[in-house]
């Protein structure tokens, strides 16, 4: 066991998966991961090319660069240099490069605001990058391996994320693999096609019209949905090597429940405090984790939602005049809309407390109506 | 013949060098220039002025439009010092 935060995870993780190419560029909470990475890479203890850019929008022009060059390459962010990303994330997953990055949630200004939400990542879900959210630093640490490896494998970019300051800057217990593990599990890089592969020249991101645009992207839909099949590949293999066993969604003391609370990233965790003493007064209450929020595992989590008689999903960022991002998706899963109750909670770093999920909790069983907002002054 | 999602290469990627030649932007026209040879000189200033190089010459003299490539500008017929080139309505356009 070592102790890390989340930040330190993610640059660990990075550390041990040694890029050709990082950039990088400070924003809040993310900068304490790209700060112990510049560590790494003045101690040499990586290989990597460590390029310091002018904006976030630099950054991932960089990382799409070296992508498209032949090399791995990662940058990670937040908040509003994950906007300020946003043009170019769809250069990334239209030109199909398996770029990874670590996204540390943080509120979209404005009002400008420093703390946790998933305004920004969930912003960014319909981009074309494989989504996948980490309740802890072992998440996050995993996440960032699992996240590499099934982007190199279906040629779509990964983010990988987790809350800003309630994970990224709180130390936490976690199991570290070997480096020679991590080279092992993946691999080298080796595109087909790359710009810097002189004896196969090739043009990458030209122009298309209305002849061809709407063919490449239907591509990258298939390959999305193919995902689902390759995020259990690689996680079996994952298993093998740590003994952690991952899925695209987490049943916590789902099977007898009649009751289940739907949830992403650290809430997680008090939510299972929460479960586990409503469990000791013998309430049928269960947790249910999505890790994999793109692409979408529908069918997994119609299974495990199935035999509930009531679901209350927690969403912690908007959708302005719609169902909130993860509400939109159980409620496709379920094609029942009427046993779901939808609640949006801790934006801009509010906070949550397990009072305020009992109370969810028996809004739910009660059948009684569900304030939408939880934790916001009425 | 275009191809379908599944016989292009991934990402709008290009792995042929110069497959532009593919790529028929005369299907872009709606006005396609007729010449009038009683009144061409075969002065060709008309080959100088063309932007996409598709007015062919044979032994010196004009010889055809390459309408694979003639986008319909009609800057050769208002170019031409004869008013030899007049652009007419291409009924086979794709509208």
């Amino acid at each position: 066991m070592t102790e890390l935060t989340g930040a330190q995870a993610a640059s660990f993780a990075m550390k041990q998966i040694n890029p050709e190419v990082v950039s990088a560029f400070p924003i809040t909470p993310q900068t304490e991961i790209m700060m112990d990475f510049a560590q790494f890479v003045a101690d040499g203890d990586v290989n990597t090319e460590f390029v310091l850019v002018e904006s976030e929008h630099s950054a991932m022009s960089s990382a799409v660069g070296a992508s498209a060059a032949g090399v791995r390459s990662m940058t990670a962010t937040s908040s509003a240099g994950l906007a300020l990303m946003f043009e170019i994330l769809g250069v990334a997953s239209g030109s199909r490069l398996p770029v990874v990055m670590n996204v540390v949630n943080r509120a979209l200004s404005a009002p400008i605001n420093i703390h946790c939400d998933h305004s920004d990542s969930m912003d960014c879900r319909d981009i074309g990058w494989i989504q996948l959210y980490s309740e802890d630093a072992q998440e996050v640490y995993d996440n960032t391996f699992i996240g590499l490896k099934l982007a190199e494998r279906v040629k779509l970019p990964a983010m990988i994320m987790q809350d800003g300051f309630i994970n990224s800057h709180c130390l936490q217990n976690i199991k570290l693999l070997k480096d020679a593990e991590i080279k092992n599990f993946i691999g080298k890089f080796k595109p087909k096609q790359s710009l810097l592969n002189f004896k196969k020249p090739v043009t990458i991101g030209p122009l298309e019209l209305f002849d061809y645009y709407f063919e490449t992207k239907r591509q990258e839909s298939e390959a999305m949905i193919s995902a689902l099949e390759d995020y259990k590949i690689v996680c079996k293999s994952f298993e093998k090597m740590s003994s952690r066993k991952y899925s695209a969604v987490e049943k916590y003391k789902l099977k007898d429940a009649d009751y289940a609370i739907v949830a992403l990233n650290s809430v997680c965790g008090a939510v299972k405090d929460v479960v586990d003493e409503l469990r000791i007064n013998g309430e049928k209450v269960g947790l249910l984790k999505i890790r994999l929020f793109r692409p979408f595992p529908y069918d997994d989590v119609l299974n495990a939602l199935k035999h509930c008689k009531r679901i209350t999903v927690m969403d912690r960022s908007e959708s302005f005049g719609a169902n909130p991002p993860i509400m939109s998706e159980v409620v496709n899963s379920l094609k029942n809309a009427k046993k779901i109750n939808s609640v949006i909670f801790g934006l801009g770093g509010r906070e949550i407390f397990e009072d305020d999920i009992k109370n969810i909790y028996y809004n739910m069983i009660k059948n009684k109506k569900q304030e939408r907002y939880v934790g916001c002054r009425e | 013949m275009k191809k379908n999602y599944k016989q292009i290469p991934i990402g709008g990627m290009i792995t042929k060098a110069g497959n532009s030649e593919e790529y028929k932007t005369g299907d872009w026209k709606s006005f396609k220039p007729e010449r009038d040879e009683k009144k061409c000189t075969n002065c060709l200033i008309c080959v100088n002025y063309c932007p996409e190089n598709c007015i062919k010459v044979k032994n010196g003299k004009l010889n055809h439009f390459d309408l694979d490539y003639c986008k319909g500008c009609g800057i050769c017929a208002t170019e031409c010092p004869f008013k030899a080139i007049v652009m007419e309505l291409d009924t086979e356009c794709e509208l």
